[in-house]
């Protein structure tokens, strides 16, 4: 979603995985032998013992983009995703973040890449137990030898971004499962990694908690968008966390692509079988179809209504979403009701942007199920925004998409 | 049956003469510890120079410590980490050891287990690390712990009094080979038992190998490596003892004077101080492999005088 977003920015490939393969065993090499003359996992495994983890997998994952590999328990994402930071060594293949194969890397640059580009969240949290709730998410900085008073600093600050600050000096046992979880984000945040890769991270949570972390990733994603490859086997989670998802099944990756690809054109019965009891319309919150694809006006001084027109016009849209630095909403702007504004205006007055909202374009919250979407978004004659709980701008629905995702479920249930 | 006897004795027989060759293990064992003692001469020297120096010392200083200061510092280590009813039990078991008139041979076996368990640390700490990263040191190691935790403690005392004669440094050298081997087992499992996520999490931030040890393994192995540790203390009091036989002093003096002169109440008094200097250190070794908070003393002080932990709990 976000990389087709209408505000120009470019697609960058910040992570590669070419043709990776792991074999556990003995012999890897011998294995390898055979997976290469096409035989299957099981038969490779009955007659020499060693398991096939993953088998040839390819796949780019783009820069800001949160990547879900999706799979059974035993399907390899666990492996896989610890080959994205080498803590398991691929038998074969290249794993490139921005072009830098970290397969053929020496210890050294490896260890640097670690404590620098990417981070990692644990399903069992993996805190240190001996250490307060402050000193475990300085551990990465700790580590790249950051002086104390620095990455005391940043470590509170990435504490007061997943809201535990007031628990910095606790230790882990007097956490909660939620609130463990929350410093193990915090820790993989504090090195202010580019990629940031979470193991199952809130598979261990109890369904309330679990949301509300996945809310935490979307609203600190929001914040400032990293590289996140999410490892789940929960649909409903890649769901809603996912910009695009990878499906594996028996170390094969067998589709990737967005939620909507996915569930629209399954690669094969294993990815439909995922699907088969899902009705479309319960799965998915107006959050989920919700489209970045809406021109954006950020309300700042300068942006003048003027303005505002000139950049509907350059890119050619009628209608236009209003929100402030905070991605606050604040209103709905069309070239007519800009217009309409613009000839109450003398010359050289500057204008309000407010004075040019749409009046009837109503806004529902994230979580409003798809049943709920119709009659709003009928009855707007633009796209309706979509917004959390903050108030913070996440999206917009089009008639258009409300039609297309429902057209789907229909197809789903016949 | 009368078949049965002659094959019995004529077939085993000549059997028996065919198959089993005298094996005098005993007398290549000797043969080793000769040579080694002709030719390792300078090695012993300096082992025993090193052990007999920190020994003496150590058995110096506890004897040269007034006993009052003894009763405040145990008195007070005992109050830190275990609580008053042990704090009691000291002070009162401490003066129990100056009423039996044992109080000269209970500081010489504080010393000599002291200094034993200072050198079985010293090796068996790093060789239990050396274990844990490598399957072939532990494969070669274990054997080799298991040989001397089931040899009769008595046989050590041989080549110790042969390569170092009697008195102190043969005993604490004994002791120190006896009481070694929980320490590097208790290393090695430790360590290996570390749950791997966090093993995973050490290197997923970058930590390089000494790192990882320090900051992850020793830390969460702690638990393990005080109980071996208080093993090897335990073991290094029992050893130290039996080595009163070869001339080690202490508590082992008036025990090996019961035994051989059939005094039964000065076997007992001996036998007495032993078990109150175990108890004493037994519980104070175990109390630091608990883990420790920084905040613990305060905590403690806040619950004494009945106010709240003041740190916010689980929510």
């Amino acid at each position: 979603m976000r990389f087709e977003s209408a505000q120009g920015e470019r697609l960058k490939t910040k992570l590669s995985v070419e043709n990776v393969y792991k074999i556990f065993g003995s012999h890897p090499k011998r294995a390898m032998a055979r997976v290469a003359k096409g035989e299957d996992k099981d038969r490779i495994f009955a007659e020499t013992g060693m398991t096939v983890g993953v088998s040839d997998a390819s796949f780019d994952i783009q820069e800001g983009e949160i990547f879900v590999i999706m799979g059974l328990s035993g399907s390899g994402k666990s492996t896989m995703v610890r080959m994205l930071n080498r803590l398991i060594e691929p038998t074969s293949g290249a794993v490139k973040i921005d072009g830098r194969d970290i397969i053929r890397m020496s210890r050294k640059e490896l260890i640097k890449i670690r404590r620098r580009d990417i981070s990692m969240v644990f399903q069992s949290f993996a805190l240190m137990p001996h250490q307060t709730v402050l000193e475990n998410t300085a551990f990465g900085l700790a580590t790249a030898g950051v002086g104390k008073a620095e990455r005391e600093k940043r470590a509170m600050q990435a504490l007061d971004a997943v809201g535990l600050k007031a628990n910095a000096q606790s230790f882990p046992d007097e956490l909660s499962g939620g609130m463990k979880q929350r410093v193990g984000l915090a820790r993989a945040l504090a090195v202010n990694p580019s990629i940031l890769l979470m193991d199952e991270a809130f598979s261990a949570l109890d369904p309330l908690i679990r949301t509300e972390m996945q809310d935490e990733l979307l609203r600190l994603q929001s914040e400032q968008a990293r590289t996140v490859v999410f490892i789940t086997h929960d649909l409903d989670e890649a769901m809603r966390v996912g910009d695009r998802i990878a499906i594996m099944q028996s170390g094969r990756v067998v589709q990737v692509g967005t939620p909507e690809d996915i569930v629209r054109k399954p690669a094969n019965d294993y990815v439909r079988s995922f699907f088969r009891d899902v009705n479309v319309s319960h799965v998915f919150s107006a959050r989920d179809v919700a489209k970045r694809n809406q021109l954006t006006v950020i309300e700042r001084a300068g942006m003048s209504v003027r303005a505002a027109l000139s950049r509907l016009d350059d890119h050619g849209r009628d209608a236009a979403i209003v929100h402030d630095r905070h991605r606050c909403y604040l209103g709905t702007v069309s070239v007519e009701s800009l217009r309409i504004c613009l000839e109450g205006l003398a010359a050289d007055d500057e204008g309000d942007l407010e004075a040019a909202f749409v009046d009837d374009v109503p806004q529902v919250s994230a979580d409003t199920s798809i049943n709920e979407l119709l009659e709003p978004v009928a009855s707007s004659p633009y796209p309706v925004p979509v917004v959390d709980a903050d108030g913070r701008y996440l999206g917009a629905i089009s008639r258009a998409v409300l039609l297309r995702t429902l057209s789907r479920s229909e197809e789903e249930a016949a | 049956m009368s078949l049965f006897q002659v094959a019995n004795d004529g077939l085993w027989q000549r059997l028996s003469d065919h198959l089993i060759v005298d094996l005098p293990i005993g007398d290549w064992f000797t043969l080793v510890v000769n040579f080694m003692q002709a030719h390792f001469d300078l090695f012993f020297s300096v082992v025993s120079s090193v052990i007999s120096f920190v020994a003496d010392n150590l058995t110096t200083f506890f004897n040269w410590l007034p006993a009052p200061v003894v009763f405040i510092a145990l008195a007070a280590l005992a109050l830190w980490r275990v609580g008053w009813q042990f704090t009691l039990f000291v002070l009162i078991a401490l003066y129990v050891v100056l009423g039996m008139d044992l109080w000269p041979a209970t500081m010489d076996t504080l010393g000599l287990v002291l200094a034993a368990t200072i050198a079985a640390l010293g090796i068996g700490l790093p060789l239990g690390v050396l274990m844990a990263k490598s399957d072939v040191v532990q494969a070669i190691v274990r054997p080799v712990l298991d040989f001397m935790q089931t040899l009769p403690a008595f046989v050590y005392l041989i080549p110790a009094v042969i390569f170092f004669g009697t008195g102190r440094v043969p005993g604490v050298i004994a002791t120190v080979i006896f009481s070694m081997p929980p320490v590097v087992r208790l290393m090695n499992v430790g360590i290996r038992y570390v749950p791997s996520e966090n093993v995973e999490a050490g290197k997923a931030f970058g930590c390089n190998g000494l790192q990882l040890l320090w900051k992850v393994e020793l830390p969460l192995a702690l638990p393990s490596i005080m109980a071996g540790i208080n093993q090897t203390i335990m073991l290094a009091l029992s050893m130290v003892v039996i080595a009163s036989m070869i001339g080690a002093g202490g508590l082992g003096d008036p025990v090996l004077a019961g035994i051989q002169q059939l005094r039964l109440g000065t076997g007992f008094q001996g036998g007495l101080g032993v078990v109150i200097l175990a108890i004493i250190l037994d519980r104070l070794t175990q109390s630091f492999g608990q883990r420790r908070r920084r905040a613990s003393v305060f905590s403690r002080l806040a619950k004494m005088f009945g106010s709240n932990s003041e740190r916010p709990s689980a929510g």
